[in-house]
């Protein structure tokens, strides 16, 4: 049901340390207010965003989030990219399976986050390093 | 280097701890090794810990508080968390977290009361 998606850039973070995870989780949260979501929209968004920059520190050395405005026709929504420079994921589909975890976490980071948001896209390459979108649309009663 | 810390206030024998910032996630651990110390050298028998001000609580940060949780109760001490918002209950739950085996309760009043109920 998603049509071309247009997307504006709004900021862009360098993350290097885990002080940095506030930044992105205080600039998510400032975007999401401005763009009007509702709470647990913008809590959901902030959390998966806190999620997924630990999970570039730890595993991809960190890397750069980018916060963007998502347009489709008339919807809006807030959306961010996470990308690092790492090592890449081996199986994707493990990496998002609950209780998987490599490192230090829960192992509900990856599954977690993309529970929380409405669109989630994952790129990840030995080459690249790891790439992950996500979105949160604005509800159809304007939350 | 910055001395960033959550106060620790000592109540009777409570020790209560009012998060009202962000907290990344050196400042949950050294809150964590703080309280562990004042639980020693107070010999506090319960923690309130109040998230009323975070807005939002990730993986991390909500396996800090229950740490904290486990580590009083090894300490002699009950811990109960209050003030949770709403939305972060609600996104917690969508994360897979129930915080299970931590004590929770709507605000500080009825927490303290709990707390009371626990150390009896």
């Amino acid at each position: 049901m998603i049509g071309v998606v247009i997307t504006t850039p709004l900021q862009s973070i360098v993350v290097r340390q885990d002080r940095d995870i506030s930044v992105v989780r205080r600039a998510v949260s400032t975007h999401a207010e401005r763009l009007n979501l509702s709470v647990l929209s913008r809590t959901r968004l902030v959390t998966a965003s806190s999620e997924l920059t630990r999970n570039m520190l730890v595993y991809g050395g960190g890397g750069v989030v980018e916060l963007k405005v998502y347009r489709d026709g008339e919807r809006l929504g807030l959306g961010a990219t996470f990308a690092d420079q790492g090592p890449g994921i081996d199986n994707v589909e493990d990496a998002l399976a609950d209780g998987f975890t490599s490192g230090v976490g829960l192992g509900l980071g990856l599954g977690g986050a993309r529970r929380l948001v409405d669109q989630f896209d994952i790129q990840s390459s030995e080459v690249t390093g790891t790439s992950i979108s996500v979105a949160i649309w604005l509800k159809d009663d304007g939350r | 280097m910055t001395l960033e810390r959550i106060a620790i206030v000592k109540i009777e024998e409570c020790l209560l701890v009012t998060i009202q910032v962000d907290m990344h996630d050196r400042l949950a651990l050294t809150l964590r090794e703080d309280l562990g110390e004042r639980l020693l050298t107070t010999q506090a028998r319960g923690v309130l810990l109040d998230i009323s001000g975070l807005d939002t609580l990730d993986t991390f940060i909500a396996r800090v508080l229950a740490g904290i949780s486990s580590m009083a109760k090894l300490l002699g001490a009950e811990t109960v968390l209050v003030g949770m918002q709403p939305a972060v209950a609600m996104t917690l739950v969508e994360l897979g977290l129930t915080l299970e085996g931590v004590h929770t309760s709507l605000d500080v009043d009825r927490g303290m009361a709990l707390l009371k109920k626990l150390l009896v």
